[in-house]
């Protein structure tokens, strides 16, 4: 299959492994990835703090780019949200709705993409390290993905997962939310990584590295020893 | 700055860095989660519960001016004086008019939000009308001089060494740490109020269209007790209420029970159809229904969110949602708080000046997630930041999503950006953290990411 | 125009753009969600959801008991309607009652008659202090439930509003014929009972009165009866 990657700007930015391991994952099973280069963004800040019109801008090229591709795997639960679930909204009753719409159609946020497009759950992967989930909220609650990661996590050799204590709550991070209300969405982020810490766990994985960027940054300002790594780093690793 | 979202920000961040708080709520929130599972899992198939109340309350609300007109007809029938207040001053206006014509000194109530809404309390106070909430958690806050914490678990932030504290001070007993002891206190200064009230107020938790009969949820017995002793008996609830027919509770009593409190179904759930008929050995002699719009229609008019009104007070969306657990109840400066509180304000009380509770969210959507009559609650905050923006955009915000989008549309351009942040993050760590920190707001307790050395974009090239 | 054209005028003006059924999500397929098929309401599916009921009578009465030993409903069946004296008459010596509040309904005349104590009979009026100084009010019910171990009981069938809440225990003669399946079956039993003209109060009482309120620790006897006694008589 002809399988188009979408790599959000911060992915890009910051967290390249993330997006190469998921070509080599996908590599790996026979598919054909591409990537377009010039599509960097799916206008989510826009759309989160109301401004609606500036998202449609971004979103319009993102629609008109990805239009013949067979299948669009996201790097990001929200993304993939944004593309799957809000885009249809926000171009409701619009010329391009369609276009949303047999866009989100073939959106898959990358666990979904792998259980549940292509039956897949065992890549071979190794990882001898005791782990704990975290559900992104928008791959959770807009996407319903639940099962498909930790399918994929318990195929892991090695792998030891331990589910901490309220794993569905927010991690806090919530986009330009954390920046507007950075006290409260400190307090959440401190309750994720006590509950995480709970489990004594070497590692939080999670499939959104947005949550991920911000647990990171609780813990490494508070030097603490948990790290945390995106799903398909470890799906990656041999 | 507004000063509403000034006092907003200073409340959160002193709540949310209080840990005596968190365990608190955690601890409380926690037995409520447990039993809560527990049942839900004893309905044959909760999802499909909520789709069908769901449905009912849209139904209901499709035609609420003739729910509403068969509701008053029945009780009219049997001899309830049934009032019709647009705003919070006529429905005030008509209470305290009631409370005159009867020439009583003292009034007993059970819970109601809606009379928290339109600031009863004070008003019959200012009158000189002596007002006992009866409810438990409501006497507690009432001592207090607070609002309730929670619409439904109005004292969930004290501990029962606060209570002992506060009875000890207002009611002269003696200290003791026994929640049952506590609880008795409360039970024996209420008995007294009872039996000398002359007036006795309550609110609804749904009117049946079909029977014209007002329905109260409640566990402790005090609702049963306003509505059974003082002569006149006054009701006051929001115009969304209604359920079309007495047998849709089947359904909604068990579910409003396992949302709001994790019980399969609350102690009394009681029907009011007026007042004592012949016959009947006691109840009010005069029954007065007050039907509260208070910007209800409003709502109503907004196709997009008319769910909200579907709501039937559970407080589940508050136990769920983080913002709440971390910010707490009168942070909020509202009745309603909480995910339903965020999205109902602004159109009760004005947009511009609650936008901000509708920011203040991170969208996870548990709120959503948990509603039993699922109301579309955190994509109504995105509206809501939608409807705020477009009536009076914030033109730095706006500006700078408009870069942003051109940004985000041209590669050359996002990689001038990237090449800047390359260069700056060494300088970052010159200013990182304080005051002069561009990026404060997140570094002041978290690390940012750093860019990598090779991007994906990089990294991707380099293969090909 | 008065404040009730007002209201249900703008109700009126409001409803004219009508709002998509719930359960769906803008931008998905827009005549599914505003199609004008009906809704499917609780009244009509409740039983498709709620929790399960063993079909037969045994069952029902099995799950009644589990749900009053839940509730800390004290319950107990007796083999027919003339051992409710007996049973009253226990109750009263081993509590200590002083005096006891009743209406004058067939199951409660005849068993309070038997107890050796005065009898506050609320029928024609009563005074609230005296009510208030009772150790128990016996009453008779409409319904009990299976499915949630609730008695039903209205203003008419049990001695008015206060009788069943204002003394600190509150006992229930029933019949065993008397417990229906479900919430359903309690409805449409009132409905068939009163529709033709309903009683002022019906209420359904789920175990003695409680709260959380304090540190969400279960009380019971927050307002009402700290004790809930269900006797219930087989024939
Ligand atoms: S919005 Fe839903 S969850 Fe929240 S209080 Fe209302 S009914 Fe309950």
């Amino acid at each position: 299959m002809k399988v188009t990657l979408f790599i959000p700007c911060f992915v890009d930015l910051c967290f390249p492994r993330v997006g190469m391991s998921m070509v080599t994952i996908l590599e790996r099973l026979g598919h054909q990835v591409t990537f377009h280069e010039d599509v960097i963004c799916c206008g989510q800040p826009a759309f989160n703090s109301g401004f609606w019109e500036e998202t449609r801008v971004v979103a319009r090229k993102v629609l008109q780019r990805l239009e013949s591709s067979e299948a669009v795997v996201i790097a990001s639960g929200s993304c993939g949200a944004m593309m799957k679930v809000f885009y249809p909204e926000i171009f409701d009753h619009a010329p391009e709705a369609p276009a949303a719409r047999a866009l989100a159609a073939k959106c898959f946020e990358f666990s979904e993409f792998l259980v549940n497009r292509l039956g897949v759950t065992d890549l071979g992967a190794r990882f001898p390290a005791k782990v704990t989930f975290h559900d992104g909220c928008h791959g959770l609650r807009e996407l319903g993905a639940k099962k498909p990661a930790r399918a994929l996590l318990s195929r892991v050799k090695d792998l030891t997962l331990v589910e901490m204590k309220d794993a569905e709550t927010c991690c806090g991070f919530g986009g330009t939310f954390a920046a507007k209300f950075p006290m409260i969405s400190t307090a959440m982020g401190e309750v994720k990584c006590l509950s995480a810490e709970e489990t004594g766990a070497d590692y939080i994985v999670s499939n959104d590295s947005s949550c991920l960027m911000h647990v990171q940054g609780l813990l490494d300002r508070q030097g603490k020893k948990v790290k945390t790594i995106h799903l398909a780093e470890i799906l990656a690793s041999a | 700055m507004s000063e509403i979202l000034k006092l907003f920000k200073a409340q959160a961040s002193k709540v949310a860095g209080d840990l005596r708080h968190r365990s608190l709520i955690q601890t409380a929130l926690g037995k409520y989660e447990t039993q809560r599972d527990r049942r839900k899992a004893a309905f044959q198939s909760w999802e499909e519960a909520r789709q069908v109340a769901a449905e009912t309350k849209w139904e209901a609300m499709r035609s609420l001016d003739e729910h509403l007109v068969s509701f008053v007809n029945k009780l009219e029938a049997r001899g309830t004086r049934v009032h019709w207040a647009s705003n919070g001053v006529q429905a005030r206006d008509i209470i305290l008019g009631v409370i005159r014509a009867k020439k009583a000194r003292c009034v007993i109530k059970s819970k109601a939000m809606t009379a928290e809404e339109i600031h009863l309390n004070e008003a019959m106070e200012k009158e000189g009308y002596e007002v006992v909430e009866s409810d438990l958690g409501e006497f507690i806050v009432q001592l207090r001089k607070e609002a309730p914490y929670h619409i439904v678990f109005p004292a969930m932030h004290l501990t029962r060494d606060e209570i002992s504290d506060l009875f000890h001070r207002e009611l002269g007993s003696a200290q003791t740490s026994d929640p049952e002891e506590l609880t008795m206190i409360a039970r024996r200064a209420l008995r007294k109020k009872y039996i000398a009230a002359d007036i006795g107020i309550t609110g609804a938790n749904f009117a049946i269209a079909e029977t014209g009969m007002i329905s109260i949820t409640e566990n402790e017995g005090n609702a049963r007790l306003t509505a059974a002793l003082p002569k006149t008996m006054i009701t006051l609830l929001g115009i969304e209420k209604v359920l079309p027919r007495m047998a849709d509770l089947a359904l909604f009593l068990p579910m409003l029970a396992t949302a709001g409190a994790g019980q399969p179904i609350t102690c009394y759930n009681s029907l009011y159809g007026g007042p004592r008929r012949p016959g009947e050995p006691d109840g009010p002699e005069e029954y007065h229904v007050v039907l509260l719009d208070n910007r209800r229609t409003e709502l109503l008019a907004d196709a997009e969110q008319r769910d909200a009104l579907h709501c039937i007070r559970c407080g589940a969306c508050l136990n769920v949602c983080p913002i709440y657990r971390n910010v707490g109840g009168h942070t909020y400066g509202t009745t309603y708080s909480g995910p339903i509180g965020s999205v109902i304000t602004p159109h009760l009380r004005g947009l511009q000046d609650w936008k901000h509770l509708s920011a203040a969210s991170s969208l996870c959507g548990a709120c959503t997630e948990t509603c039993p009559v699922k109301i579309n609650l955190h994509h109504h905050l995105l509206h809501n930041r939608r409807n705020a923006a477009a009536q009076n955009p914030n033109w730095i915000e706006k500006t700078a999503f408009r870069v942003f989008g051109t940004v985000m549309n041209s590669l050359a351009l996002y990689r001038v950006v990237r090449a800047a942040a390359r260069c700056l993050q060494p300088l970052h760590g010159l200013v990182k953290g304080g005051p002069f920190d561009p990026a404060r707001a997140w570094t002041k307790t978290r690390e940012l990411a750093p860019v990598a050395p090779k991007t994906f974009r990089e990294q991707w090239k380099e293969r090909a | 125009m008065t404040e009730r054209e007002n209201i249900l005028g703008r109700i009126r003006e409001a409803l004219k753009t009508p709002a998509p059924r719930p359960g769906g999500h803008a931008g998905q397929d827009h005549d599914s969600l505003t199609a004008s098929s009906p809704a499917r309401t609780a009244a009509v599916h409740a039983r498709e959801w709620l929790p399960p009921v063993p079909e037969t009578a045994e069952g029902q009465l099995a799950l009644f008991a589990a749900h009053s030993a839940d509730l800390k409903t004290d319950f107990r069946t007796l083999p027919d309607a003339d051992a409710f004296a007996s049973a009253l008459r226990d109750l009263a010596a081993q509590l200590g009652w002083k005096r006891v509040a009743s209406h004058n309904g067939d199951l409660t005349f005849r068993a309070t008659e038997g107890l050796d104590l005065p009898i506050l009979r609320v029928d024609a009026g009563y005074d609230v202090n005296e009510m208030e100084d009772c150790d128990a009010g016996v009453t008779e019910c409409d319904a009990l439930v299976a499915q949630t171990g609730s008695v039903v009981l209205t203003s008419r069938s049990a001695g008015g509003r206060a009788l069943s809440v204002l003394p600190p225990h509150h006992v229930v003669l029933a019949r065993l014929s008397q417990l229906v399946r479900d919430l359903p079956a309690a409805f449409a039993l009132l409905q068939a009972k009163y529709s033709y003209d309903y009683p002022s109060f019906m209420t359904f009482i789920t175990g003695p009165s409680r709260t959380g309120d304090i540190e969400r620790i279960l009380v019971l006897g927050a307002h009402g009866p700290k004790k809930l006694t269900i006797l219930c008589a087989d024939h």
